[in-house]
């Protein structure tokens, strides 16, 4: 209950005009792949909308352009997501044809609803080729996180964080990074990345023996099935002037939109996953990898909606 | 007036201080100062405001307090357990006043 605030129904765009601010491309070190909509899951903050009945992956030929990509212009990271990335059937081939081409090769996955062997061929996977790993887990309680990703979600990620903690994910002493990603399971804003990580790291340690490397904090995006439940629960207008208010401009010079390229699962070009899920192509006008000659010039206007406002929010994504 | 209590009437919070500006200044900014991190972290100090506002009752802080709570990363199982620490200190007030009631019982009876 701290001071008044005013509500602001400014766009994202006038925001910027009025900050006298430009978010335009820097230089490009990042390749966003977005294998598919794919997932054993349909979190209620998805922004893409992904679930079980989504048949939208990415197919070998893609897959063939990414990795030629990758090798022509040797992005320094490359962040593999999706949907569930390792529901894709060529996962598989695409992560191992990558990891030689960047020195930082990212896997968004939760592992949950495949079979033994499956998960034990991505395990052996993950040894070999070792990418950082990124698991999403909401909040350190079964409550919250089932609410936000269903049912049975807060078991299967405890399961999968613990075979990763085996193999040395997360574990002091191997470089195996397994990193966490928890968005609020609500209308709210997240907690500071800093204390919500001492507080994981205390709790999950204590009470599961869990170790992990690094945790974000993210706030959800107001867009897909998170911008239903806004609409549908009644807070979409508080939100998104909760998010404007929080409006940070020290935030948009290290968003990381400037300095990453996002591909889809044919091949479209994007400036983020956010622009991806709101249809906002890169450069304004559909694009594709496989005509990419040179990457994007600095300078380059990045197309913003009002969802961007979840990313200069307080500390900001990056 | 439809009702004493409206959500809106928490954002003109800052509003009182168009009569008293002085005076809302020190107000604010020793409020801004008490939840910042310190000893405590946000997140216990968020909890202990929630509490306290159920002991006051006050809509306003419960509302912006359970937002709050879940801002810094509670979870509701630590809300709720904050609550029975209040109903807890609550009801021991009145028991433990009934140490007055058997004193004063006991003088004047046979």
């Amino acid at each position: 209950m701290s001071a008044a605030h005013e509500t602001h129904e400014t766009g994202f765009a006038e925001t910027l005009v009025k900050h006298d601010l430009k978010l335009h491309r820097d230089r490009t070190s990042a390749l966003q792949v977005n294998v598919g909509l794919l997932c054993n899951l349909a979190c209620r903050h998805c922004h893409l909308e992904a679930g079980p009945k989504r048949d939208e992956v990415m197919g070998r030929e893609t897959m063939d352009e990414v990795v030629a990509a990758a090798r022509r212009f040797r992005f320094e990271v490359i962040d593999v997501t999706g949907g569930a990335p390792e529901l894709v059937p060529d996962i598989d081939y695409l992560v191992r044809a990558l990891a030689p081409l960047t020195s930082r090769l990212m896997l968004r996955c939760n592992l949950g609803g495949l079979d033994l062997a499956r998960r034990r061929e991505l395990l052996e996977l993950f040894r070999a080729v070792r990418p950082v790993l990124v698991v999403s887990l909401p909040a350190t309680n079964p409550s919250q996180t089932d609410a936000l990703r269903g049912g049975g979600a807060w078991a299967s990620t405890l399961d999968t964080l613990r075979e990763l903690n085996a193999i040395g994910y997360g574990r002091e002493g191997t470089s195996l990074e397994l990193n966490l990603v928890a968005n609020p399971a609500g209308a709210f804003l997240p907690p500071a990345q800093g204390a919500a990580e001492k507080r994981y790291r205390t709790d999950l340690s204590r009470k599961y023996g869990i170790s992990f490397t690094s945790l974000y904090t993210f706030a959800n995006v107001p867009l897909g099935r998170y911008r239903d439940f806004l609409t549908r629960s009644g807070n979409l207008e508080q939100y998104l002037a909760t998010l404007a208010d929080g409006f940070n401009p020290c935030t948009v010079a290290g968003l990381m939109c400037r300095s990453q390229l996002s591909v889809d699962w044919e091949g479209r070009l994007y400036d983020c996953d956010f622009n991806l899920a709101a249809g906002l192509p890169h450069g304004g006008e559909v694009t594709y990898l496989r005509g990419l000659a040179e990457l994007p010039a600095p300078g380059t206007p990045i197309p913003v909606g009002d969802h961007c406002y979840a990313c200069t929010v307080g500390s900001g994504f990056t | 007036m439809e009702t004493y209590y409206n959500p809106q009437d928490l954002g003109k919070f800052g509003e009182i201080g168009k009569d008293a500006p002085e005076l809302a200044k020190k107000f604010f900014d020793y409020y801004g100062s008490v939840f910042a991190e310190g000893e405590l972290s946000e997140r216990e100090k968020a909890l202990i405001a929630l509490a306290v506002a159920h002991t006051v009752q006050c809509p306003y802080c419960i509302d912006a307090y359970t937002r709050g709570c879940l801002e810094k990363g509670a979870s509701l199982g630590e809300m709720t357990e904050a609550l029975h620490v209040v109903t807890a200190i609550r009801g021991g007030a009145s028991l433990v006043h009934g140490v007055q009631m058997r004193k004063i019982a006991e003088q004047l009876s046979l």
